[in-house]
């Protein structure tokens, strides 16, 4: 069964596109290659137990992640699911607080109170980070509600795999959303697997792009292993949702490089697609593209690589060293307190007070 | 003081927060063009127009999840779903996703939000329709739970539900949709964790929920007229938070403790409640908490067994008699 994953469909370029400039273009290839060093380093700190329950990588999707953040602007919101470590990194979220929720520390992006499938950082619009697959795709359109609703022109880009498209709330959502002209850009990373199964055997429609229309919201597919691609496709379709304020649904063609977490011997599939895939690895093949252009040098490619290699290590270094929660603070923050029964928001409601 | 039906202080009290506060809005199936299921969104959708009165499709737990989402913006949707039955549908966001956010994500963002329900057996609705859930949602940390009984506090209730910044599950009963009772004008809010004691007694404290509180009061007054027995009840309005002061200072005053609810008895709310009277007031009982319930199985549709089935007067009164020990149990 895994060889019948091994093909993957044709990709329907919307354009072949023009690279960005070399400063945008070192920006990509940096935070793609910090990633990546970022999660490999996560991997071997749960080999280690300092890290604990579950660890999703999304090595081998960094173009996918990324291609799909930088088409956003700084108001724009970002929904992920469990497999998210990437989009709080490419929101801007430090790779320190990233890495100490990783830890369970007091210093982590969710206070150590989420772990790696709950990361969070509502200062950069990153808004989780969610452990029910298909749970995160109402509450994304949600977020498409309030902007609609207020009236303003943000957009919202909610993340989930191919294996979220058979939940109830992917079909519940797409009519809604259709149906209320909500302004939000669903993004389905196709990594061709939702956990162990194929999608030939989990989805009766191979092509995700056809599975929002019938419920009105029109599909779209890039290459999730080509960031500029990807960066294309993604900005037309939150400019559509942006200035037409209706659902765009985007099909990221890419794959994950290790398993569907760290606990997983991966007999669903041949270590020869697995190969195959890796030949298109999304951060070498950019970095050849980029200097083949002539936009960035091999010394400037390994100089990326190294300034990564030390943000994960100083990432790793700032998680060990930071604080376990106190004890006394088990408690906290189940429950907003002070500003019930009077109509104000809670001072420890920053999203309401911000848009309040 | 104005008369006002169970159904018309709801109303009264969605419109006066939709004037109040333009980031209020409601959600749910019919409420709008159909004027609500059991009417009590009625004329809210011509009032203030379809952006802020939205009839939706049957999507419970999506539509459940769009209240979360917008919440976290800083919206306050009211959701109703059209009866607690169908709040099965929407539990992964009722549970995983709004009574957990703030704590999972560190204090960073609330859900300011409130899903409203009717409960109830006694419309011969059968098994699948005449649930009553308050000692499940009662159970998850998060949460916020009201069971108003009366119009006013149905009224008072809501408007503290629909400002508080956390989500609320707020239990209607279908049953009480049609009571009149006495609201007050003008501004009239119900705090939360504030039980109202609905008459005062000395002889024994009887705890009602819900509809449960209504049919107490009834009881007790039997209970006088025919036994000379003096019952205090008391409504707790709210089970999250529970007000646990009110109801020990009268078991101190009463000795004696008996608690009726309409749902199921294996972990229900007055499970809770008697192990609490019996942790902290134990020195006070001359005798073991006694509990009224509905009858532990699904609800038949035949209407000489429904009625079998749940709590009325008569099973309150017996109840109180045993619990003083008048009747020896069984």
């Amino acid at each position: 069964m895994a060889d019948k994953a091994s093909d993957p469909p044709p990709i329907q370029r919307v354009s072949e596109g023009q690279l960005p400039d070399p400063e945008t273009a070192r920006e990509w290839l940096s935070t793609m290659t910090l990633i990546r060093r970022f999660e490999e380093r996560a991997g071997e700190m749960y080999t280690r137990a300092k890290i604990g329950g579950f660890l999703h990588l999304a090595i081998g999707e960094e173009a996918a992640v990324l291609g799909g953040a930088r088409a956003l602007s700084d108001r724009d919101w970002l929904i992920s699911t469990y497999r998210s470590h990437g989009h709080a990194i490419a929101r801007g979220t430090s790779p320190d607080a990233v890495m100490a929720e990783l830890f369970g520390r007091a210093t982590g992006c969710s206070g150590g109170r989420g772990g790696s499938m709950h990361l969070f950082d509502l200062q950069r619009r990153f808004m989780g980070g969610w452990g029910i697959v298909g749970g995160n795709i109402p509450i994304g359109a949600g977020f498409g509600l309030a902007s609609s609703y207020r009236g303003n022109d943000e957009v919202t880009l909610c993340v989930f795999g191919d294996g979220a498209t058979n939940q109830g709330t992917f079909a519940e959502t797409m009519n809604l959303s259709a149906l209320w002209r909500l302004p939000v850009v669903f993004l389905v990373t196709n990594n061709r697997y939702g956990m162990g199964t194929a999608i030939e055997r989990h989805s009766a429609v191979t092509d995700l792009t056809r599975k929002g229309e019938g419920f009105g919201v029109e599909g779209m597919r890039c290459d999730g292993m080509d960031v500029l691609n990807t960066f294309e496709t993604v900005s037309e379709a939150v400019a559509i949702a942006r200035s037409e304020q209706r659902p765009i649904l985007v099909e990221a063609m890419t794959y994950r490089f290790r398993g569907h977490s760290i606990a997983d011997p991966q007999r669903y599939r041949t270590a020869e697609q697995v190969a195959e895939w890796k030949e298109r690895d999304p951060i070498d093949s950019f970095a050849t593209r980029l200097i083949e252009k002539g936009l960035l040098d091999q010394a400037a490619v390994e100089q990326i690589d190294a300034t990564a290699l030390a943000a994960a290590e100083a990432a790793v270094s700032f998680a060990d060293s930071s604080p376990e929660p106190e004890p006394d603070s088990l408690y906290d923050n189940i429950y907003a307190l002070g500003g019930e029964v009077n109509g104000q928001l809670s001072s420890n409601s920053p999203a309401a007070k911000e848009n309040g | 003081m104005s008369e006002l039906r169970y159904r018309e202080a709801l109303g009264r009290g969605l419109r006066e927060e939709l004037l109040r506060d333009d980031s209020v809005f409601l959600m749910g199936q019919d409420i709008g063009i159909f004027d609500g299921a059991f009417k009590v969104t009625e004329g809210l959708l011509d009032e203030f127009g379809e952006r802020r009165v939205r009839d939706t499709p049957i999507s419970e737990n999506s539509i459940v999840g769009l209240g979360v989402g917008s919440a976290m913006l800083g919206l306050r949707p009211v959701v109703e779903l059209m009866t607690i039955n169908f709040s099965l549908l929407a539990m992964d966001q009722i549970v995983n996703h709004a009574a957990h956010i703030r704590y999972m994500f560190g204090g960073a963002v609330s859900v300011p939000m409130v899903i409203r329900m009717p409960q109830g057996a006694g419309n011969q609705l059968g098994p699948t329709h005449s649930h009553c859930f308050e000692a499940i949602y009662q159970h998850i940390p998060g949460l916020l739970v009201a069971t108003p009984s009366t119009p006013a506090d149905a009224l008072g209730l809501l408007k503290s539900a629909i400002r508080d910044d956390n989500p609320v599950i707020f239990i209607e009963h279908e049953s009480l949709y049609s009571k009149r009772g006495e609201v007050p004008d003008g501004e009239h809010i119900v705090p939360f964790g504030k039980a109202a004691i609905r008459r005062e007694g000395d002889d024994l404290t009887i705890v009602g929920i819900s509809r449960m509180a209504v049919v107490a009061e009834q009881a007790a007054e039997r209970l006088a007229a025919e036994h000379g027995i003096s019952a205090e009840v008391i409504d707790p309005r709210t089970l999250r938070p529970l007000d646990m002061e009110t109801i020990l200072a009268s078991v101190a005053k009463t000795n004696r403790c008996l608690v009726v609810e309409e749902g199921w008895p294996h972990g229900g709310v007055g499970s809770n409640i008697a192990a609490l009277v019996q942790e902290h007031g134990f020195d006070d009982l001359d005798g073991p908490v006694l509990r009224v319930t509905g009858a532990d199985l699904p609800m038949p549709y035949s209407r000489p067994l429904e009625q079998l089935a749940f709590p009325h007067e008569q099973q309150v009164v017996d109840g109180a008699l045993r619990t003083i020990g008048r009747v020896t149990a069984g």
